[in-house]
């Protein structure tokens, strides 16, 4: 893939189920190396696009490529060069940090020299060389999610989608997060983020706001909040957003 | 315990799966009381696979026997058996059989067959015109030996089992799962009146279905029903509370949908099948698994349905099993409504 | 007048295969009659355990809480007919309909939805449209919504709202605290929890919370008061960059992002100044950023504090 193609490029994407449009032709671009900014209220469309994008479900229309690959035909290729963390799950709790690390980094093919070295560093890099065995479940929420982070990019993937990988976490370790993920991205991966913290908005180098399954703005932060006379992002999404018919059903 | 189950089967199975016939109790009514008859039943004794329970005197006695339900067989030597034999190189000897289990039954009396040609040979081995003693073999309460009748009560035993217990423990178990229990836990709702409230749909769903079966089998495979189908559907209701009881104790010790239905299944329904006497005789198992079948409520209410259906007896005849299966129901009720929790921790 | 909630050295200890896990410790709180007391605190802080000591669903290891001067422990069963309580997740009926789940739980109260229509009216009112819809069917916003209707509906004189507004968008989350405002303003005592922070400001007062532990209890206003040294928001265009800048700054305390600008406290010294830091990061090579001192907010105050803690 050429390094200065975007890494997404969707264009009138759309995804039905039945009679319901939940996504409606949606169309933008992501560069690569970007931190990228998917927002929206619940039920406005933002999980459905996420899993067109990661190549778990097929669009009804429109075209889209994900690191090049196609989302129609090359669900594979995509997911193999995919990162993709979630609140709800992301690693086994009850294996080990090590065990975890272990088993995706063989899942993504990392071969087993390699794989060990980067254990070691990854461990290293996030302070847990002393949680190396302790089971997951039993480290605090905010560990975890830098842990499942960490995990998502060890086979170096072009881009990561993160989906709302903040919630609950303390005000600490959230922004320990985000410098990871501004680390990941300057590293050259792009970083795909949906989150409900008005504030992490404002990390983003650019964001999009869904509503009722369209893209309604998607620009800098900085111009979002000139266009919208906004103080901040949390003002622009709540302008955007309260006109929504599908949150109020 | 995915290890342990199999191997618990495979040693049950193995030894439950055995449609040999081992000491089988049988009744005699001994018309001739003479030499021959003695040996022959001395060689009946001595057999493995019968045991005389008891001598009976007239043919009114014969019912009565097979009523009860040890007694598999009742075997009628006539009068002047020696003499018949003798002189007559011919005699009759009738086999009277309880075919409730049409397997069971002719098992019986093909043994009952051998052995009597095998005494023949041996008390008269040289045969100067065609000795015999004629067979004459009666198959009682189930005469064209219909798998169904055996069948029947097994089902509905089964059936209550699992939408009883699997299905009560799966309903309560949910709304700990969901988060439903949590909310209803911080009302006024009292303990009592939740488990009733779960139990009832059950209760009704599970006598319809009765009803359902009994139509079922009774018109379309000509299943008899010869005992009081009120009693039958009380007996049934009984079973019924015991099962819910049994759904609600397992709902107690767990959170989680999929082990209360994993217990359900495989600590429950699989013994019950097994050990019931539903499709291995009880006569059949080694002294240890008959004593775990007493256990099992199944094998009681399995005990009373087919009585009652097949045999067409009454509560005067029944109230042992009756008895133990009210004593579990209360006994299983007191537990489990003891250990339904009021909290969380 | 009856205080409706009082903690007295609360505390819940669980065992975990021969592990001792301390959830919640030493709570001392008391919530006043007609108060909207807010829980705050992150994933894992305890909050959860603390809700169901108070609506009597756990009994404490240590120490005692009191509804209404009736004991959790004790008169359990007296506190559950007046109390109402919104567990964490959405705990309603999925396949039963709006209406549906409400008459349940008005039966459940002995009530009737008729009997107490005018206290949920307001919410209802955007419910009553779907009130034949399946209650699984509804949006996350709505879902809230209905959990919180059913919870008015028996009328309970304290509320308990365990992470109401988690998972559910910025709009959702500012219609919902309006709700509770105007609740609040028809006498109801409220005991809400969250985990952002920002919401903490709506509440009359706070208690803090992280690893079982209540950090400071006090209104907004007192515990932004309470901070104790001057906090200054540092904005320009490459927070990132800015944000290694400061940190390599000597005089410069704790520097966190926040948005689009850095929240910055320097070091008590008489050298120090926030000149100094402005002349500083030009020397960095930063210019053009935009200094300004600002008033604490719950989450300065908050992370203030657990860094204390770790310390």
């Amino acid at each position: 893939m050429n390094s200065t193609e975007p890494v997404i490029i969707a264009k009138d994407l759309t995804k039905k189920f039945g009679s319901f449009t939940a996504v409606d032709q949606i169309s933008f671009e992501v560069q690569r190396g970007e931190i990228f900014g998917f927002l929206g209220a619940n039920g406005a469309g933002k999980t459905t696009a996420m899993r067109m994008l990661s190549g778990l479900s097929i669009p009804t229309s429109g075209e889209a490529t994900v690191a090049g690959y196609d989302v129609y035909h090359q669900q594979n290729q995509i997911k193999a060069n995919i990162g993709y963390m979630s609140q709800k799950f992301s690693l086994y709790e009850d294996l080990t940090v090590r065990e975890n690390i272990w088993f995706y980094g063989g899942i993504y093919g990392i071969p087993k020299k390699e794989l060990k070295q980067k254990i070691d560093a990854l461990l290293h890099e996030l302070a847990m060389t002393e949680e190396a065995n302790t089971f997951v479940r039993a480290l605090p929420l905010g560990w975890r999610q830098k842990l499942a982070f960490s995990i998502a990019i060890i086979h170096q993937p072009g881009i990561v989608f993160l989906d709302e990988p903040t919630g609950g976490v303390d005000p600490i370790t959230r922004r320990q997060f985000w410098e990871m993920i501004y680390n990941t991205a300057k590293s050259g991966i792009t970083i795909f983020v949906t989150t409900h913290y008005m504030d992490e908005a404002e990390y983003c180098d650019r964001v999009s706001i869904m509503v009722d399954g369209r893209i309604e703005a998607l620009d800098k932060p900085s111009i979002l909040k000139k266009k919208y006379n906004a103080s901040s992002m949390d003002d622009v999404f709540v302008q955007l957003a309260r006109g929504a018919k599908r949150g109020n059903s | 315990m995915l290890f342990g189950m199999p191997i618990v089967w495979i040693i049950l199975f193995g030894f439950a799966l055995t449609t040999e016939v081992k000491e089988s109790k049988i009744a005699v009514l001994d018309h001739s009381k003479d030499e021959m008859t003695q040996q022959l039943l001395q060689q009946i004794e001595a057999s493995k696979y019968f045991m005389i329970d008891r001598l009976i005197d007239s043919p009114s006695e014969i019912e009565s026997a097979l009523e009860g339900r040890r007694i598999k067989m009742v075997m009628i030597l006539p009068k002047d058996f020696q003499y018949q034999l003798n002189h007559q190189n011919t005699t009759q000897i009738e086999l009277i059989t309880d075919a409730t289990d049409p397997n069971l039954a002719n098992t019986v009396v093909n043994y009952a067959n051998q052995i009597i040609r095998d005494f023949q040979e041996r008390n008269y081995p040289q045969q100067e015109l065609p000795m015999t003693i004629n067979i004459e073999s009666r198959m009682l309460y189930n005469p064209q030996l219909v798998g169904a009748y055996m069948f029947v009560p097994g089902v509905i035993a089964l059936i209550l089992m699992l939408i009883c217990t699997m299905m009560t423990s799966v309903a309560l178990v949910r709304e700990k799962e969901l988060g439903t229990m949590e909310v209803i836990l911080v009302s006024p709702l009292k303990k009592i009146m939740f488990i009733v409230s779960k139990a009832i749909p059950y209760l009704f769903l599970s006598l319809i279905i009765v009803a359902m079966i009994l139509s079922l089998s009774y018109f379309v495979l000509d299943v008899p029903i010869k005992g009081s189908l009120i009693f039958l559907f009380l007996e049934s209701a009984l079973f019924i509370f015991t099962c819910l009881s049994l759904g609600l104790l397992i709902s107690s010790v767990t959170n989680s949908q999929q082990v209360a239905m994993l217990i359900s299944l495989m600590a429950l329904m699989l013994p019950t099948i097994m050990l019931s006497g539903f499709m291995f005789p009880i006569e059949n198992m080694p002294r240890l698994l008959q004593v775990i079948s007493n256990v099992v409520p199944a094998r009681w209410f399995f005990t009373i349905i087919k009585s009652i259906m097949i045999k067409g007896m009454g509560i005067a005849d029944l109230l042992k099993e009756t008895a133990i299966l009210i004593g579990f129901t209360i006994v299983l009720m007191a537990i489990s409504i003891g250990k339904f929790k009021e909290r969380l921790a | 007048m009856i205080t409706p909630v009082i903690c007295e050295g609360l505390g819940k200890v669980y065992q975990e295969k021969k592990k001792e896990i301390i959830a919640v410790q030493g709570i001392n709180l008391e919530v006043d009659q007609g108060e909207l007391f807010g829980l705050i605190g992150p994933d894992g802080a305890g909050k959860t355990t603390l809700f169901r000591m108070l609506t009597t669903l756990m009994i404490p290891t240590t120490g005692k809480a009191l509804i209404n001067d009736l004991n959790t422990v004790g008169d359990f069963r007296k506190i559950r007919q007046f109390i109402g309580y919104m567990p964490g997740r959405f705990s309603l009926y999925q396949d039963l309909t709006v209406k549906e789940n409400l008459h349940f739980f008005a039966t459940l109260f002995h009530t009737t939805i008729e009997a107490n229509y005018e206290q949920i009216k307001d919410i209802y009112i955007q419910l009553e449209p779907f009130q034949n819809r399946r209650a699984g069917k509804l949006s996350g916003g709505m879902k809230q919504k209905l959990a919180l209707c059913c919870t008015l509906v028996h009328q309970p004189s304290i509320l308990f709202l365990d992470e109401p507004t988690t998972g559910v968008d910025p709009v959702s989350r500012k219609e919902f605290w309006q709700m509770l405002k105007k609740l609040k303003k028809d006498g109801m005592t409220i005991i809400v929890s969250t985990p952002y922070m920002d919401e903490a400001s709506l509440c009359d007062r706070i208690a803090l919370i992280q690893d079982g532990k209540i950090l400071k209890i006090d209104s907004p206003s007192t515990v932004s008061n309470q901070f104790g040294r001057s906090l200054y928001a540092i904005e320009s265009d490459h927070s990132f960059h800015l944000l290694h800048a400061l940190r390599d700054i000597p005089m410069i305390d704790t520097c966190f992002s926040f948005g689009n600008a850095i929240h910055v406290t320097i070091k008590t010294g008489d050298q120090n100044s926030i000149e100094k830091v402005s002349i500083a990061l030009e020397q960095q090579g930063i210019s053009d950023v935009k200094i300004s001192e600002i008033t604490p907010g719950i989450e300065d105050v908050f992370m203030d504090l657990l860094q204390k803690q770790v310390a």
